[in-house]
């Protein structure tokens, strides 16, 4: 591998992708949050991997005589179709589980148990799926341990059979927490939802960021698919929780909780705000992600999905990313680029 | 942590792990881990924005010198030493609710009046300050706000502060040595891992089945290490 060919720029605020005259892009414009100076760096194709939102804010704040509305956003479609994954969650006590023997579990947990989407559709009433991940165990102890013994040590019986009394204090409040350690488990769901035009970020003419630059706000609805699915989800893990002798904590989240959906942005997944496509009217990107209206302009992060799977976005990111590479060297060997 | 001292770590955690296998730490690494350890009490990890906050929430003081031996007494009633452990004055729970006023300030309000409460209430019944009522009485009037399920309506506030200072007590008290160590918390040890223990499977009537155990537990792969050829494929 040839080493030295990267200058990496650390503590770099990117503000806006640069233009020339014929509407392709020369480079970006960068606070040091260092120093609080702005830079110019040129460059013969700009690359953004700066996370769909992040990304959606450079080229909309990046504003030109040739692109009036944001860089590449001739289809007005830069920030729409903002989407996230559906997430919901709920947890139970596993009386088998109290006061049970210790051993390492740090490694047997999270992650380690996961169940992939599983049912038809077509008994359903709501489109696409959700997948499921488990969580509890002795894991390390963390701030909370040992929160909730107003609620949680009724669930403890003595040797006759009688629960202990909620809240207390004392010695036996101690041992109570002892045996209730790795008694609960969690289950949570995340879903795919379906991307809405309605649904989007863009400048906030009110506000900007400690560097001067406009920051984003958002506009995002759940539709009636998410809350269907968020439903079906609290069906099914009460049902696991049951089954397995647990018994779930809290209220079952109904419909004035949205059935117990977190807010979009809350899992993490944000995507689609420069979607590709092959109808520069329809899209931003085409489909090796590069800008429709100016051919020296990628974007590498999730900006590009026009939809996503109920799982992270990071693998699938990588792969077209490299698909991208690929094209931008193909291109410039050709001297396109 | 300077750049030197971390490739240090770095350096002692391989060498380390690699020597555990056969010979165990050496006592070169363990001088090691302590040096930088102790150079790095309290901001181990931690970024300088990171160290500020932590130095600056260390210096200030949020509580009274009445208020926070009143939250030493309390929290010594909610965990007390006993004879398996001791309690929440040697893990230094006061300290960590202290720090917990300044790292979470939403805390401070409800702290502050729920302790001015305790003392009102201490003043009506008995006519003195909790810190100068007796034990008994103390005792009596914790009574009245340590039991959520069963409490005179007027208690409603008192009971809210107390569970509050339960969580609080409990948590510092389980995430200090003393309580790590009561609740017998193993997390991860060096070497292999091998499940869960037989006797326990036991106990809760489980068994592993022969295909997991061939598939996941290959002895004749431990200590093998990854090998990669100039293109960088996994031999």
């Amino acid at each position: 591998m040839k080493r030295g060919n990267v200058d990496l720029y650390t503590n770099a605020m990117v503000r806006e992708v640069t233009t020339d005259g014929d509407g392709l892009a020369t480079g970006v414009v960068y606070v040091n949050t260092l120093d609080m100076q702005e830079y110019h760096i040129l460059g013969r194709t700009v690359v953004l991997g700066a996370s769909a939102c992040e990304t959606a804010r450079l080229l909309l704040n990046s504003k030109s005589n040739w692109y009036p509305d944001g860089l590449a956003n001739g289809s007005g479609l830069i920030g729409r179709y903002l989407h996230d994954s559906t997430g919901a969650g709920r947890s139970a006590i596993v009386p088998a589980l109290i006061d049970r023997d210790r051993y390492n579990e740090d490694g047997a947990r999270g992650i380690h148990v996961y169940s992939p989407w599983w049912l038809d559709n077509s008994q359903l009433d709501f489109p696409r799926g959700y997948h499921l991940e488990f969580g509890g165990g002795m894991g390390m102890p963390l701030y909370g341990v040992g929160f909730g013994m107003d609620s949680m040590r009724q669930h403890i019986t003595d040797e006759f059979g009688n629960p202990s009394k909620n809240g207390g204090y004392g010695t036996g409040l101690k041992k109570d927490i002892y045996k209730l350690y790795g008694s609960t488990i969690g289950v949570v769901g995340r879903g795919e939802s379906i991307p809405q035009y309605s649904n989007y970020c863009e400048i906030d003419p009110d506000t900007v960021d400690k560097y001067g630059i406009p920051v984003l706000r958002f506009h995002y609805q759940w539709t009636e698919h998410e809350l269907k699915q968020a439903r079906h989800m609290q069906e099914t893990f009460e049902e696991l929780l049951t089954s397995l002798g647990g018994i779930p904590l809290g209220e079952k989240p109904g419909a004035d909780s949205q059935y117990g959906l977190e807010a979009p942005g809350r899992i993490i997944h944000e995507v689609g705000t420069t979607r590709m496509g092959d109808d520069p009217g329809s899209s931003v990107l085409n489909k090796y992600a590069q800008a429709h209206e100016c051919k020296n302009l990628f974007v590498v992060d999730a900006g590009q999905f026009v939809s996503q799977a109920d799982k992270n976005p990071t693998w699938t990111i990588m792969a077209l990313s490299w698909r991208t590479s690929d094209y931008i060297l193909d291109q410039m060997k050709q001297g396109n680029l | 942590m300077n750049r030197r001292e971390h490739l240090k770590l770095l350096l002692a955690g391989s060498v380390g792990a690699g020597l555990f296998l056969a010979t165990g730490c050496s006592t070169k690494d363990e001088e090691i881990s302590r040096e930088i350890l102790a150079q790095n009490e309290l901001s181990y990890g931690r970024t300088d924005e990171e160290k500020q906050r932590d130095a600056r929430l260390i210096e200030e003081r949020f509580f009274t010198d009445i208020e926070f031996e009143m939250v030493r007494v309390l929290t010594e009633i909610i965990i007390p030493s006993d004879e398996e452990s001791g309690g929440a004055l040697d893990a230094g729970v006061p300290d960590f609710i202290e720090f917990m006023m300044k790292d979470q300030p939403q805390l401070q309000l409800v702290t502050r009046g729920g302790l001015m409460w305790l003392n009102s209430q201490c003043n009506t019944r008995f006519g003195s300050q909790f810190l100068d009522c007796s034990e008994y009485q103390r005792l009596e009037m914790i009574d009245e706000i340590a039991w959520p399920d069963e409490f005179a309506p007027e208690m409603q506030y008192g009971v809210r502060f107390f569970n509050r200072m339960r969580d609080l007590t409990a948590t510092g008290f389980f995430t200090s040595q003393i309580g790590i160590e009561y609740l017998d918390y193993r997390g991860n040890r060096p070497g292999f891992w091998d499940g869960v223990p037989e006797d326990v499977l036991e106990k809760h009537g489980l068994e592993y089945d022969q295909k997991t155990l061939d598939e996941c537990i290959r002895e004749e792969d431990r200590n093998r290490i990854a090998v990669w050829d100039e293109n960088m494929n996994l031999l």
